[in-house]
């Protein structure tokens, strides 16, 4: 297959693979996190970790936007379903998130959840069924926002009155900046994501790396793309430089998308929001304006009060700010399945527990 | 309140779990208890081998076949991998009231097509009508009865170390065709199930170097090989760049998040195969239309754990565990 087989060349994955070991030598351990969870899942999926030198720990971050996304924002979706002539439509992962008493997967079964692949499928439903209202759940980071505020222009453009958003989106240079302060965790080089930096491009980062003295290397998602980012990170340290590097030069540029990146601030403005084990992390979250607001699920309708347990014993938090791996957790696959999920990060195929129990247990 | 959901009839996990708690538990019988494609049964001096499926498909026409072509070729497929001639079906039909009669007709044209191919007949059937709501459209159900090959040896105890793993043509088409029909993506590629009667393919390699076979229907090619694995007690490696994949299909699952081994096929079979027979057994199959692009994916190892571990592309090392669940797609 053209422009994937390229970057899954073996013969110089192993090249690269055996750079890596010989530039490291003489580092000691390091902790790098990839932030994003299709990193997560690609470097499960071919095996990454086992190319690499021992030295080398590769930390799950928080970019699965399923994973982060907190337990009363699935209550409150529930809740909606439960709204007469309401349908909330979804991209698949939500689904199974363990909300408070029940899942999005086991109110599908009352007809009034919708699976969609993109949330023009969500629009083009609400226009055929008017005497439905549907709402789509805004999920994702700057990768998904911009199709999300888009899909709500045409909205307005085509007069469909019935599709709403409930937004919980997020924005990721936040929860980077909060990560790289923690001690405990001690990063040392951020595999900074491949998409969201496509939209937002290279500048966020840069307080990041100058701040912490921590390097930044933005990395595509094919296996050759993650190996040559952890080679740009190893000179880094290797020299001494702490700088935001640009691996995925073929997708991002230094500006980003300034389309994308203006239809988003016309939708949206940033606001404190909640990730799921992570607490409230200022300015990361993505509010629908005023201008909007016909379109806000949360102003539209009256979100049902939702009285949200906390998830005893699992510890999806400290996962998601790379302080633990799911083995330390102990209902990892035990009580905490994909079968019968526990914590988000066992949800997605891109959580941290579930790409461990899937592909190394 | 637990509640049947989707994903106890994906073939995953809980399939298994709620066939061992529910029905071995209640109908449980020597027959039964081996849960093999087939059951063996005994009648008057020959061995034969039964088997039966239901087919619920949507849409019920796609690219490369439909759902009546796919109830005879999954009866047909089950009793196949057993080590048996298929000879007599059963099919019963459910019909929601308001169904065209014409698409029952051209379901039912396609049923006899198929059946010539495979060389089977319908000997009995049944035919109900529920009101509109009660069921989507069609649904049918198949059950075949077939006579054993005289040279087939087929049995999970001859199953030995270094014996090699068979893989009769691409994963996943069956399953990427019906994601494309279903969900009208905006795809120029045509994806074609590869849904096809495979006693042709099998009565050609039949021969007793081979062990062990079974089609790799839900769940895939991974959960197909994780059975055996767990079945066997023993791990089985494969290699990723063995396995054929179309790139029609490899590119559709890499925008949706999806693993082509772990969708299903309706025209592939899986076999085990002892190291001498496996050359003769890989030409014969060459030969056969359905078997062009088979390949050697992988062998049985000395190890016992009972696990699948795979060499990807790029030289790395994973599990390839049993599907969990539905696949479903991604939000980015």
């Amino acid at each position: 297959m053209k422009y994937v087989d390229e970057f899954r060349n073996f013969k110089i994955a192993r090249d690269i693979a055996g750079a890596i070991s010989s530039h490291a030598r003489g580092l000691g351990g390091v902790n790098f996190m990839e932030v994003c969870g299709t990193h997560t899942m690609a470097v499960e999926r071919f095996g990454i970790r086992r190319m690499l030198p021992r030295d080398i720990n590769l930390i799950s971050g928080p970019g699965c936007p399923v994973c982060v996304t907190p337990k009363d924002y699935i209550d409150r979706a529930i809740g909606l379903a439960g709204i007469k002539d309401v349908t909330v439509a979804s991209f698949g992962d939500m689904l199974k998130v363990p909300g408070s008493d029940s899942t999005l997967a086991q109110e599908r079964g009352k007809g009034k959840v919708r699976v969609v692949y993109s949330v023009l499928d969500a629009m083009d439903f609400a226009a055929k069924n008017p005497d439905k209202k549907i709402v789509f759940l805004g999920i994702g980071f700057e990768t998904t926002v911009p199709t999300v505020a888009a899909s709500m222009e045409l909205a307005r453009k085509r007069k469909i009155r019935n599709f709403f958003v409930y937004s919980g989106h997020k924005v990721m240079p936040p929860a980077m900046d909060l990560l790289a302060r923690d001690k405990r965790i001690n990063i040392q080089g951020f595999l900074c994501p491949a998409h969201v930096s496509a939209v937002i491009g290279t500048g966020p980062y840069a307080g990041i790396s100058k701040k912490y003295k921590i390097p930044c290397v933005i990395s595509g998602f094919e296996p050759l793309d993650i190996l040559q980012s952890i080679l740009m990170l190893v000179k880094q340290l290797k020299s001494g430089r702490s700088e935001v590097e640009n691996q995925y030069a073929r997708v991002v540029r230094r500006s980003g998308n300034r389309k994308a990146l203006a239809l988003m601030s016309r939708v949206f403005s940033e606001g404190d929001s909640e990730w799921r084990g992570m607490g409230i992390i200022p300015k990361s979250g993505l509010s629908v304006n005023k201008a909007y607001s016909d379109l806000d699920a949360g102003k539209v309708f009256r979100l049902p009060r939702v009285i949200t347990r906390p998830d005893k014993g699992c510890v999806c938090g400290e996962v998601l700010k790379g302080i633990k791996t799911p083995r330390d957790c102990r209902l990892f696959g035990k009580s905490c399945t994909p079968e019968n999920p526990r914590g988000a990060c066992m949800v997605s195929g891109e959580g941290a527990c579930a790409a461990y129990y899937r592909y190394r247990k | 309140m637990k509640k049947i959901t989707l994903s106890h009839g994906s073939g995953g996990r809980l399939t298994h779990e709620l066939i061992r708690e529910l029905f071995l538990k209640n109908f449980g019988n020597p027959s039964l208890d081996k849960l093999g494609d087939s059951a063996f049964i005994d009648m008057a001096g020959k061995k034969l081998a039964y088997t039966t499926d239901s087919f619920v498909v949507r849409p019920i026409f796609f690219p490369g076949g439909d759902i009546g072509r796919l109830a005879v070729s999954g009866t047909v497929n089950d009793l196949c991998v057993s080590g048996a001639r298929p000879r007599y079906l059963s099919c019963a039909m459910i019909v929601e009231e308001g169904f065209g009669y014409d698409e029952l007709r051209k379901i039912t044209v396609s049923i006899k097509s198929a059946c010539e191919q495979a060389g089977v007949d319908v000997v009995t059937g049944d035919f109900k009508v529920v009101e509109k709501g009660g069921a989507d459209k069609i649904f049918i159900n198949t059950s075949g009865v077939g006579e054993v090959y005289k040279n087939a040896d087929l049995s999970m105890d001859r199953i030995r170390p270094g014996d090699k793993i068979i893989l009769s043509g691409t994963a996943g088409d069956h399953a990427a065709s019906i994601l494309l029909a279903r969900e009208d993506l905006k795809f120029r590629a045509r994806i074609f199930s590869d849904c096809a009667p495979l006693n042709g393919l099998v009565s050609s390699v039949m021969c007793r170097g081979i062990k062990f076979m079974r089609d790799p229907t839900r769940g895939g090619l991974a959960t197909t090989l994780n059975e055996i694995s767990a079945a066997l007690g023993r791990d089985i490696f494969i290699e990723e760049a063995s396995i054929p994949v179309r790139s029609s299909v490899r590119a559709l699952c890499e925008i949706l998040g999806f693993d082509p081994l772990y969708m299903a096929n309706e025209g592939k079979v899986v076999a085990i195969v002892s190291p001498e027979s496996a050359m003769g057994v890989l030409n014969k199959m060459k030969k056969h239309p359905l078997g062009r692009s088979c390949g050697i994916i992988g062998e049985v190892t000395g190890d016992k754990g009972g696990g699948v571990y795979m060499k990807t592309r790029i030289g790395g090392a994973r599990i390839l565990d049993m599907l969990t669940g539905e696949q479903l797609p991604r939000i980015c």
